[in-house]
C-alpha cells in the first residue's frame, strides 16, 4: 500500500532523512518511534505530498507521489487522512465548520446533507455537545477528537497520525486510542501512527518501525521491537539512560 | 588577517540575503498572480478581509486624516502669510493630501494595523500546521489565504486613501477657515481651480500600488515564518519595517515617474 523507498531530505544543509525505507500494507497500523526532533513529522509531510524529497521514492499503490503534479497529486492526496500533532484545527471556524469545511469545499453535497455528515461523525467520537465552540476554546484531548473527526469526514483509505497522544493525561490518551481503534475497526484504514507512547502501543498496533539517524534501524512485529537485542532499539523501548544514544 | 576580510563578509551576505529574499518574494507574487487565473473565486472571503483590512482601519483613518489636514493647514498659513499668498492655502492643502499625505500616511496606518495583524495571523497558521492542513485537504493556500488578501488591500487602500483626503481637506478648513482669516469661498474656490483628475490619479495609482505592496510583504513574512512563537514575532515586525521603508521608497520613485 505505502511504500517508501531511499528517502532523502534536507533543510539547510542538516540532512533530517538519510534512506529511509519502510512499507505498510493495506490495513496494517504501523507505529513510527523515535527521538524528538528527529524527522518522523517530516516523514509524514513527504508521504502525504506536502513537500517534496530530495531523492527517493514514495510509492502509494506504486504511484510515486513525490512525481506527481497537478490533479493527479490532488487526487491522491484526497485518500489521505492526517491528523497533525496539535489539531491544525482552523481558530476562526468553530468545531462543527471545522468538520464540515472539507466537505463544504471538496463536495457537492447539499447544505443538509453536510450538517448529517458532519454530525454524524462529531457524534463517532463523542463531542456532539461541542459543535458551536471555537477551537480556543477546547481541551488539547477535544481538538484532537475534532481533528479526527474532520480527518475522518472524508473517508480516507490511509490515516497519517502525529503524535495523537502527544500532551494529554493517560486517561485521555487511552480514550483516544481506543477511539482511533475503534475508528479503524469500522472504517478499514490503512493507519501510520507517529507515537511515544512505549510499551502502551505494542498492544495496539500490527507493526512498530523505528527512526534513528535518520533511517529505519528495525521494523516488526510489537513482539519483536520489544524483545529486539540490538543496543539502541533496547534502549530506547525501555527508556534506559545508559546506551549508545546520545541524549541531548 | 580575518578582519579584513570581515566588511567583505557582511556585504556579501547582506546581498546574497537580499538577492535571495527579493527572489523568493516575486516567486511568491507571481504564484498568487497564477492561481488567481483559475475559479473558485472566494468571494466571502475577501469581503471579509476588505472588512479586516479597510472597514476597521477607518477610524484611525479618520483620526489620522483630520489632525493631518489640520496641522499642514496651520503649518502651510504661516508659510504662505510672508509671501501674502495665504489664498493659495486650499490647493496647497489639498494637493499635499491627495498627492502625497493621503496615500503614504493611510498606507502607513494601515501597514501598522492590519499589516501586522495579517502577517500575525497567517504566521500563527503556518506554525500550528493549519497551512499544512489545507494543502492535505488538496486545497490551495495561496486561494484561501493570500489572494483574497491582496485583493483586499488593492481594493481598500484607495477607498481609505479618499477618506483620509476628505477628512482631510475638511480639517484644513477647520483651521484655514475657523482659526486663520482665509475665506470658505477662497478655500475650495482654490481647490477647483488648481485640482486636476491628473492629481487624483497620482494619489489613485499610488495607493493602489500601496495596497499591493502592504499585503504582498505582510503574506509573504507571515507565510515563511520561522518556527515557534519567537518566529513570528519576527516576522511581524519585519512585515511593518519592510512595508514601512518599501512605501517611502516605493512613494519616491512613483513620484519621480508620474511627474515626468
Ligand atoms: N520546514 C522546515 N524547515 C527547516 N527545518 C525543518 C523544517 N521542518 C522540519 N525541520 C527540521 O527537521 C528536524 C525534524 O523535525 P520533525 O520532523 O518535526 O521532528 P519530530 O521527529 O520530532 O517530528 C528538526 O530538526 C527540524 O528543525
Ligand atoms: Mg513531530
Amino acid at each position: 500500500m505505502i511504500e517508501v523507498v531511499d528517502l532523502y531530505k534536507s533543510f539547510n544543509n542538516h540532512e533530517v532523512l538519510r534512506g529511509v525505507n519502510l512499507k505498510i500494507e493495506k490495513g496494517q497500523t504501523l507505529a513510527l518511534i523515535g527521538g524528538s526532533g528527529k524527522g518522523k513529522s517530516v516523514l509524514l509531510k513527504l508521504i502525504i505530498g506536502l513537500t517534496k524529497p530530495d531523492r527517493g521514492k514514495i510509492l502509494i499503490n506504486n504511484q510515486d507521489i513525490s512525481k506527481l503534479r497537478g490533479k493527479l497529486l490532488k487526487q491522491l492526496k484526497q485518500r489521505f487522512g492526517i491528523v497533525f500533532q496539535g489539531g491544525a484545527l482552523f481558530d476562526s471556524l468553530t468545531v462543527f465548520d471545522n468538520v464540515a469545511f472539507p466537505l463544504k469545499e471538496k463536495t457537492r453535497m447539499k447544505e443538509s446533507q453536510i450538517r448529517d455528515t458532519a454530525l454524524a461523525e462529531l457524534a463517532r467520537v463523542g463531542l456532539s455537545d461541542a459543535e458551536s465552540k471555537y477551537p480556543a476554546e477546547i481541551s488539547g484531548g477535544m481538538k484532537k477528537r475534532v481533528a479526527l473527526a474532520r480527518c475522518l469526514v472524508m473517508k480516507p483509505e490511509i490515516v497519517l497520525f502525529d503524535e495523537p497522544t502527544t500532551g494529554l493525561d493517560p486517561l485521555i490518551g487511552k480514550a483516544i486510542h481506543k477511539l482511533i481503534r475503534d475508528c479503524q475497526k469500522s472504517l478499514n484504514f490503512t493507519a501510520l501512527m507517529v507515537t511515544h507512547e512505549i510499551p502502551a502501543i505494542f498492544s495496539l498496533v500490527d507493526r512498530v518501525a523505528m527512526l534513528y539517524n535518520g533511517k529505519i534501524i528495525a521494523s516488526g512485529t510489537p513482539e519483536e521491537i520489544e524483545t529486539s537485542q540490538d543496543p539502541v532499539i533496547h534502549q530506547f523501548v525501555h527508556g534506559e539512560l545508559e546506551g549508545p544514544i546520545p541524549i541531548q | 588577517m580575518s578582519w579584513i576580510l570581515t566588511p567583505f563578509k557582511i556585504i556579501g551576505n547582506f546581498a546574497h540575503t537580499f538577492i535571495r529574499e527579493s527572489g523568493r518574494m516575486v516567486c511568491f507574487l507571481t504564484t498568487a498572480f497564477f492561481w488567481v487565473l483559475f475559479p473558485p473565486y472566494l468571494l466571502r472571503r475577501i469581503v471579509k478581509q476588505i472588512n479586516f483590512i479597510g472597514v476597521k482601519t477607518t477610524l484611525v483613518i479618520v483620526l489620522t486624516g483630520s489632525f493631518t489636514g489640520m496641522v499642514l493647514a496651520l503649518q502651510t498659513y504661516y508659510a504662505l502669510v510672508k509671501f501674502g499668498a495665504e489664498t493659495s492655502l486650499g490647493p496647497v492643502v489639498a494637493l499635499s493630501l491627495i498627492r502625497e499625505l493621503g496615500p503614504v500616511i493611510a498606507a502607513l496606518m494601515v501597514a501598522g494595523r492590519a499589516g501586522s495583524a495579517l502577517t500575525a495571523e497567517i504566521g500563527i497558521m503556518r506554525i500550528s500546521e493549519q497551512i499544512d492542513a489545507l494543502d492535505a485537504m488538496a486545497l490551495n493556500p495561496y486561494k484561501y489565504l493570500i489572494i483574497p488578501n491582496l485583493l483586499a488591500g488593492i481594493i481598500s487602500l484607495p477607498l481609505l486613501n479618499a477618506i483620509f483626503v476628505v477628512v482631510g481637506v475638511w480639517g484644513g478648513y477647520a483651521v484655514g477657515v475657523g482659526l486663520t482669516g482665509v475665506s470658505s469661498g477662497t478655500y475650495f474656490g482654490g481647490i477647483r481651480d488648481f485640482v486636476d483628475a491628473k492629481d487624483i490619479l497620482e494619489g489613485l495609482y499610488k495607493s493602489l500600488s500601496f495596497g499591493l505592496l502592504i499585503t504582498w510583504i505582510s503574506c509573504y513574512k507571515g507565510y515563511f515564518t520561522g518556527y515557534g512563537a519567537e518566529g513570528v514575532s519576527k516576522a511581524t515586525t519585519q512585515a511593518v519595517v519592510l512595508s514601512s521603508v518599501t512605501i517611502l521608497i516605493w512613494d519616491y520613485f512613483m513620484t519621480s515617474i508620474l511627474l515626468t
